[in-house]
């Protein structure tokens, strides 16, 4: 066992080098264009801006880094839960290219006083973008800091004038199974029920650490990571976190949300992440950092939810978070 | 060359050489760097798999025998056998290893309150009297007839290994029903020629 050791002489920061990636996007860019100028009329030539890896403009800092190592852009592209696109994390890295990220538009109905379909462009527009550095905490217990860009979904809710009855906002991702394979109905199913849906209480929602996010390494989001916007909620288990949404509906009970659907005794609808309440088929006590930790070391303690406990543990003020898991 | 000696200097060393292959390859991926970015769980998740697919092909030796009439291949089963529990050790030190790093506390309670490891430690356990009996020795202590009594243990822990999968799945099943059917089959031929016999015997005949 001992020979499956990694060279200490490479680094993952040297094998998955980001300036290797924009040389390499660049080399592309330029070919393309290349390609085009010679072959279209250069009238018709429009600059895309939408597509992954292209760098978004102004965004600013923002007071949320934190002080551990960001997880690397290869890392957090190629090891994905999207099951939409399969359910090896191999996969949606593979196949996500398929999902066409514009034209895309998003619904917004419900308890609100401004419903409607906004095209993805004029949806994000009004927002001013900021780059946030979060802990991700996947369920199956491991872990990535990863660089978002975005904006506080606080900023999109108040856009659209919710309601007294608006107590919580459910999200729909995408359901198309041509763009997204993992939809195709399995042959012994088992799977989950497509569309994907998750919700937040109107609190969680509103909290300045909820952001939708667009971007990742201040470049637009690969489709993998839920291009074109996602929920980024950084304190509950990543598949809270739904990607390539279409619809934002306001309402007035508690809404379903998929894995709940799928196994409620493991999945809550709260799922923050809680060192101390176990998944049934798994310790949540401790956790695996995706490109840091080697063969050899010892997983991490996991810290009460995920870290933001000063942030959010208010939102949670008298619920046992045993039986709201 | 006799078909014994092709079975002793070629067949055999062949096998074993093929057999060895899935741990070269895992071994080359992790001094290469090429174990993904979560590798303890790729090397635990590709010794499970090993060790299911060996059982499998261990248990595929007497219909393949019996099916065929090519009786030598009876003697590479011990070989294949083997192999199934090398893969199942290097999957349990994994565990206990890799992916637990010795933390016994939490390796109790994953064996006491989780099925789906309860389950694959038991398989486990269950291997290892049949791995230590599987010598030519082991064989004329015990006798063949309560040797082969003890080595039908298994189907059960072929029966255990794919429930371990199946319980340990988080909602595509398709991987472990696979592996099950694959078993059901292997099992089936198996109670089928059982049945076949015990009804062409006389009734209260011995045997």
């Amino acid at each position: 066992m001992l020979l499956i050791k990694q060279a200490p002489d490479i680094k993952n920061s040297e094998i998955t080098d980001k300036k290797f990636f924009d040389r390499r996007r660049q080399f592309l860019q330029t070919a393309a264009t290349a390609v085009a100028t010679t072959m279209v009329a250069p009238g018709l030539l429009v600059p895309d801006t939408t597509h992954a890896g292209e760098k978004l403009q102004n965004v600013g800092k923002s007071s949320y880094q934190l002080d551990e190592k960001l997880t690397t852009y290869a890392d957090i592209t190629s090891y994905n839960n999207f099951y939409e696109f399969g359910t090896d994390k191999r996969s949606p890295a593979k196949l996500a290219h398929k999902m066409k990220t514009r034209p895309w538009t998003i619904t917004v109905e419900g308890e609100i006083a401004k419903p409607g379909n906004y095209d993805i462009d004029d949806f994000i527009k009004p927002h001013t973008l900021e780059e946030r550095v979060y802990r991700l905490r996947c369920v199956e217990a491991w872990s990535m800091i990863i660089p978002w860009v975005g904006f506080p979904l606080a900023d999109v809710i108040k856009r659209f004038e919710p309601n007294s009855r608006a107590k919580y906002v459910q999200f729909v991702t995408l359901y198309n199974p041509e763009q997204m394979p993992g939809q195709v109905k399995g042959l012994f199913g088992g799977g989950l029920d497509w569309p994907y849906v998750e919700g937040l209480r109107m609190n969680e929602a509103l909290h300045p650490l909820t952001i939708f996010a667009v971007g990742l390494y201040g470049e637009v989001l690969p489709n993998q990571n839920g291009a074109p916007i996602r929920l980024v909620v950084p304190w509950k288990y990543g598949f809270k976190s739904i990607k390539s949404i279409v619809k934002m509906r306001f309402v007035e009970e508690q809404p379903p949300t998929t894995w709940n659907k799928a196994a409620p005794r493991e999945y809550g609808f709260y799922s923050n992440v809680n060192p101390k309440v176990d998944h049934p088929r798994w310790s949540q006590s401790h956790e695996r950092r995706i490109g840091e930790d080697n063969l050899f070391s010892p997983k991490r303690p996991t810290p009460m939810f995920n870290g933001y406990a000063d942030q959010v543990a208010s939102l949670y003020a008298g619920m046992d978070l045993e039986k709201n898991y | 060359m006799t078909q014994i000696q092709w079975i002793r200097w070629i067949a055999k060393p062949v096998l074993f050489v093929l057999c060895l292959a899935p741990l070269a390859w895992l071994v080359w991926d992790g001094v290469t760097n090429n174990l993904g970015a979560n590798p303890v769980e790729t090397v635990r998740r590709y010794t499970g798999d090993w060790t299911l697919r060996f059982l499998l092909i261990a248990l595929t030796v007497t219909p393949l025998r019996r099916l065929t009439g090519w009786h030598v291949v009876i003697r590479l089963r011990r070989m294949l056998g083997l192999f199934a529990f090398l893969y199942a050790c290097l999957h349990f030190v994994s565990y206990i290893w890799l992916d637990q790093f010795f933390m016994w506390d939490a390796i109790i309670e994953d064996i006491l309150d989780r099925p789906y490891i309860t389950v694959g430690v038991a398989s486990f356990l269950l291997l290892i009297p049949l791995a230590v009996t599987s010598t030519n020795g082991m064989v004329r202590r015990l006798g063949g007839r309560r040797w082969q009594r003890l080595h039908q243990l298994v189907y059960v822990i072929a029966v255990l290994g794919v429930i371990h999968f199946l319980w340990l799945v988080k909602s595509d099943i398709s991987e472990p029903v696979i592996y099950g059917a694959i078993l059901a089959l292997l099992l089936g031929f198996r109670l089928f020629w059982h049945l076949r016999g015990r009804s062409r015997q006389p009734a209260g005949a011995s045997g």
